[in-house]
């Protein structure tokens, strides 16, 4: 179970939260201008990184709010959080903010 | 090297020697400069597919590429559930496709795949799996696919382990049953097509990992860049499950999947007890029985995308707390051993199998938490599209372009985590 940093609550366990997919994703400001296949990206088309992944989560189960992470899909170890509207942090202030690393797996991955 | 058959009668023979004479099922090969095809991923999906290639399309100058061992994938981790009682026109062709290769599959690859046929029943919990799954019954008939409806007595006759009281949390309030489904033994599948397909000439290739796939001033593909160097070749042939995406960007190919982590798990080994497949799709638990007497217990997925072949432990304890309901028997059984796959999920639930509009590469994916049981019937119909360079119509509706066009074929209502 991952431990996840509510930027609002603070740590808390994964099972509080539900996961909201692909952070960053706006929905077009003019869709009636839009064909079918730049429907079909912003519908269905994900990333699906292996690597550090920009993601949604909301802490369904507590402060009800939504928030992005940064992991690392190849450890799922958390490299930040931050509160929707922030901009993505760069990689290396994202590696100082190594926040939760899922027990068990710490020193696993060198930020 | 001539091929050993096995039989029997061979099992008998070769006791006088000890078993030493046995040869190696397959060779070691090593990549050659150049193939007619090559498929990346050798799990059942891609070694069924060289095999179909070599065999009923007569290329046999080609190759299987898999970074690690074949079979390491989701093939030789998956709970290995087998049926077809999907409910569109569409799966439930592909699927009862792949159900009929299955039945005569040891036969084909001399190699006893142990398919049992034993059954499976999934169970209906609330209103809406009973109107649902009468409608999969329906549905299923009108395709010449068996599904029957049980009460909930004809499924505990069916299932005498099963606990049909009502004072439980989901009682049991009925089941559908596939008397055509059943199990395999995952690993014999990959190992089955691996001998069948080398024996025809087709170069299994393991610890070479695919890297790069290279492109000619046309956009069409010429090469594929490995850990074990680069290989010319006109075919490419992509099943790798939960890396499809990964290797579809190395052509710039956007392909819609998500990659999550599926865990499953064995119990000890005990005598027979239950005998047939049960799976349960409102409160996540699939159950059979594996030979050795272990319960094969599958769970769910995680909330989260992910390549870590692990995943939390919280999503299996969900999954026995629904097992211990269902089964109050195994309550004091012990789990043996758990481990993660990483499946590969469309929106829609179904797979993709289909050309790309990258010239020369062809996509096999999708398959996300159910395609063992797809195994023969997919690596038929993908051998075609390569070979032909155009799809089996069976195979033709599952294209990447449903996507854009609106031809969704969605078994997400129903087969959300189904096996
Ligand atoms: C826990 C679990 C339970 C499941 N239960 C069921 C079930 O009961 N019934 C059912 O029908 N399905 C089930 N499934 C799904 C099923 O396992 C898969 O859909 C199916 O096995 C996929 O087969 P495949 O050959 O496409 O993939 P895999 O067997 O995963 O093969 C893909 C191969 O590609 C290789 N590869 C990846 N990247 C590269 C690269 N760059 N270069 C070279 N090789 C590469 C991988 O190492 C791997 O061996 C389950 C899956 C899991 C994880
Ligand atoms: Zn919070």
């Amino acid at each position: 179970m991952l431990l996840i940093d509510c930027p609002y609550c603070g740590k808390r366990p994964e099972l509080e939260f539900s996961y909201g997919g692909q952070a960053h994703l706006a929905r077009p400001s003019r869709p009636s201008e839009l064909d079918d296949q730049a429907w079909a990206e912003f519908l269905y088309m994900r990333t699906n990184t292996k690597g550090v992944y920009a993601e949604r989560w909301r802490h369904a189960r507590g402060c009800g709010r939504f928030f992005n992470a940064l992991r690392d899909t190849t450890t799922d170890h958390f490299l930040a959080f931050y509160k929707t509207g922030e901009t993505r942090p760069t990689c290396p202030a994202a590696a100082a903010v190594t926040g939760a690393a899922p027990s068990g797996l710490a020193g696993e991955r060198t930020p | 090297m001539s091929r050993q058959s096995f039989s029997g009668l061979s099992l008998i023979w070769r006791s006088f020697s000890k078993h030493a004479s046995w040869q190696k099922q397959w060779r070691k090969a090593t990549p050659k400069a150049r193939y007619d095809a090559i498929i990346v991923g050798g799990g059942g999906h891609g070694l069924g597919a060289a095999y179909y290639l070599a065999k009923e399309h007569g290329l046999t100058n080609i190759a299987v590429l898999e970074k690690g061992w074949i079979g390491g994938g989701n093939t030789g981790r998956n709970t290995t559930i087998i049926r077809s009682n999907y409910l569109f026109n569409e799966s439930a062709a592909l699927y009862d496709h792949s159900v009929k290769l299955w039945e005569n599959l040891s036969q084909v690859l001399n190699y006893n795949v142990m398919f049992s046929p034993r059954g499976v029943m999934m169970l209906a919990h609330t209103v809406h799996d009973i109107q649902v799954f009468k409608r999969h019954v329906h549905a299923n008939r009108c395709n010449g696919v068996d599904n029957e409806w049980l009460e909930p007595e004809q499924a505990k006759e069916f299932c005498p382990p099963l606990n049909i009281k009502d004072n439980i949390r989901y009682p049991v309030l009925g089941a559908a049953l596939q008397r055509r489904g059943g199990t395999a033994r995952h690993d014999a599948v990959a190992w089955g097509y691996a001998r069948a397909a080398d024996a025809l000439g087709v170069d299994i290739i393991e610890n070479c990992e695919v890297t790069g796939i290279r492109r000619d001033a046309g956009g069409a593909v010429e090469a594929v860049e490995t850990s074990r160097g680069v290989i010319q070749t006109r075919k490419v042939g992509v099943s790798a499950a939960g890396h499809s995406s990964v290797i579809m960007a190395m052509a710039g190919v956007h392909v819609p999947l998500e990659s999550y982590p599926l865990q499953a798990l064995v119990s000890e080994p005990v005598k027979p007890i239950f005998p047939c497949v049960v799976m349960s799709n409102t409160i996540h638990a699939y159950i059979s029985q594996s030979d050795k007497g272990e319960l094969v217990i599958g769970a769910g997925t995680d909330a989260y995308t992910s390549y870590t072949q692990r995943g939390a432990l919280h999503v299996n304890t969900h999954t026995l707390d629904a097992i211990c309901e269902l089964f109050p028997n195994f309550r004091r059984l012990r789990m043996m051993r758990n481990w993660g796959g990483i499946v590969d999920v469309t929106p829609d639930r179904s797979p993709i199998i289909a050309k790309t509009p990258v010239p020369g590469l062809y996509l096999n994916c999708g398959w996300g938490t159910g395609g063992f049981k797809a195994t023969p019937g997919a690596a038929h119909v993908f051998a075609w599209t390569i070979a032909r360079d155009q799809p089996h119509p069976i195979n033709a509706p599952f294209t990447i372009e449903r996507f854009r066009d609106g031809y969704l074929i969605d078994e997400a209502a129903a087969a959300a985590v189904a096996h």
